[in-house]
C-alpha cells in the first residue's frame, strides 16, 4: 500500500484489522486519510461496524431458562452413567 | 471445592473445577456446564439453525467433554477446548441434514463473490429502531443463515461471542489468515444483506460499483 494512494480495494483488505483496532499505526493513518475523501469506503466502514454491533447487542438465540434446566439435567444424568476418561457408558 | 472457588480468581477456579471433574466430581462439572451452556447453545444454533439439533449439540458436547477430560491438558482454556468439540458436533448435525453437499469449516471459500461492496447507501441513524424486537430478530437470523457455514461460524465466534482471532483459529483449527479472511467476507456479506432493511430512505438506492 502506497502512502496517500490507498485504493478502495486496499482499504477493504485492511478493514477487519482497522475495525478490530489491530492495524499498525502507519496503516491506520493511511486508511484514515482515505476515509476523509472516499464517501463509499466511509459508508462501508460505518455500516460494517454497525453490522457487528447489531449482532453483538441483539442476541438472537438465547437459551430459555426452562430449556436450560432440562438440558442441564439431561447432561448430568448422562455424565452420571459415564466416567471421565471412560467413553463406555453403563 | 467451594472454598477454592471463593478464594481463587476465575481462571484458577476453572482449572480447579476441571481438576475436580477429572477425578469424577460431578458437582464441579455441573458448574462448568452452567458457566458455558448458554454460549454453546448460541454457537450451536447459529451453525445448525435448528433448535432440536442445537439442544442435541449442547448435550453431546458436554458429555464428550466429560468423557474426554483426561485428554484436556490445560494448554488452552477449557472453554476453547469445549467449543472446538461443540463446533464439530454442530457441523456433523448440519452434514446429516444436508446430505447433498459437504459441510466443512474449511470448505473452499476462496471466491471474491460478495466481497466487493455494491450497496453504498448510508444507513438510518438508529437502524435497530426501525423494527420491533421480534422482527429485528427474524431479520438477523434470516440474514446470517444465508452465509456459508465456514463464514458464519467465524463471525459468531469472533463478533457475537467476542473471542480473539487466535482463540477462534485454535477452536476451528484454522490459520490466523484464514480466520481473518473468513471474518472479512462474513462481515461484508452480512452488511450487504442487512442494507436492504437498514438503509436510509433519503440516500436513494445507493447501488453502484466501488472503484
Amino acid at each position: 500500500m502506497e502512502t496517500a494512494n490507498v485504493k478502495c480495494n486496499d482499504f477493504l483488505k485492511e478493514l477487519t484489522d482497522y475495525l478490530d483496532g489491530t492495524a499498525n499505526a502507519a496503516v491506520r493513518i493511511e486508511l484514515e486519510e482515505h476515509l476523509q475523501w472516499c464517501h463509499d469506503c466511509h459508508v462501508v466502514m460505518n455500516t460494517t461496524k454497525k453490522t457487528i454491533e447489531i449482532y453483538r447487542d441483539n442476541q438472537v438465540y438465547e437459551l430459555p431458562e426452562t430449556l436450560r434446566n432440562k438440558l442441564h439435567q439431561a447432561i448430568m444424568t448422562k455424565c452420571r452413567h459415564s466416567k471421565p476418561g471412560n467413553k463406555t457408558s453403563e | 471445592m467451594e472454598t477454592i472457588q471463593k478464594k481463587a480468581g476465575e481462571d484458577t477456579s476453572e482449572l480447579a473445577l476441571v481438576q475436580a471433574a477429572k477425578k469424577g466430581d460431578l458437582e464441579a462439572f455441573s458448574q462448568l456446564v452452567k458457566r458455558y451452556d448458554r454460549n454453546v447453545f448460541r454457537i450451536a444454533q447459529h451453525i445448525t439453525h435448528n433448535e432440536e439439533d442445537a439442544q442435541d449439540v449442547v448435550q453431546e458436547a458436554f458429555l464428550k467433554a466429560y468423557q474426554n477430560l483426561e485428554q484436556f491438558q490445560g494448554n488452552s482454556k477449557f472453554y476453547t477446548w469445549l467449543v472446538r468439540i461443540a463446533v464439530n458436533e454442530a457441523l456433523m448435525k448440519l452434514r446429516r441434514r444436508r446430505t447433498d453437499r459437504t459441510v466443512s469449516i474449511d470448505e473452499d471459500v476462496e471466491t471474491d463473490e460478495g466481497t466487493m461492496p455494491r450497496e453504498v447507501a448510508d444507513w438510518s441513524p438508529n437502524p435497530e429502531q426501525l423494527y420491533g424486537q421480534a422482527e429485528l430478530g427474524d431479520i438477523l437470523k434470516k440474514t446470517i443463515q444465508g452465509l456459508p457455514p465456514g463464514f458464519r461460524t467465524v463471525f459468531v465466534l469472533r463478533d457475537v461471542e467476542g473471542l480473539s482471532t487466535e482463540e477462534t483459529a485454535e477452536m476451528l483449527e484454522l490459520s490466523i489468515p484464514a480466520v481473518k479472511s473468513r471474518l472479512l467476507r462474513a462481515r461484508l456479506q452480512l452488511r450487504e444483506r442487512l442494507a436492504k432493511y437498514f438503509k436510509s430512505k433519503k440516500d436513494g438506492n445507493g447501488q453502484r460499483e466501488m472503484q
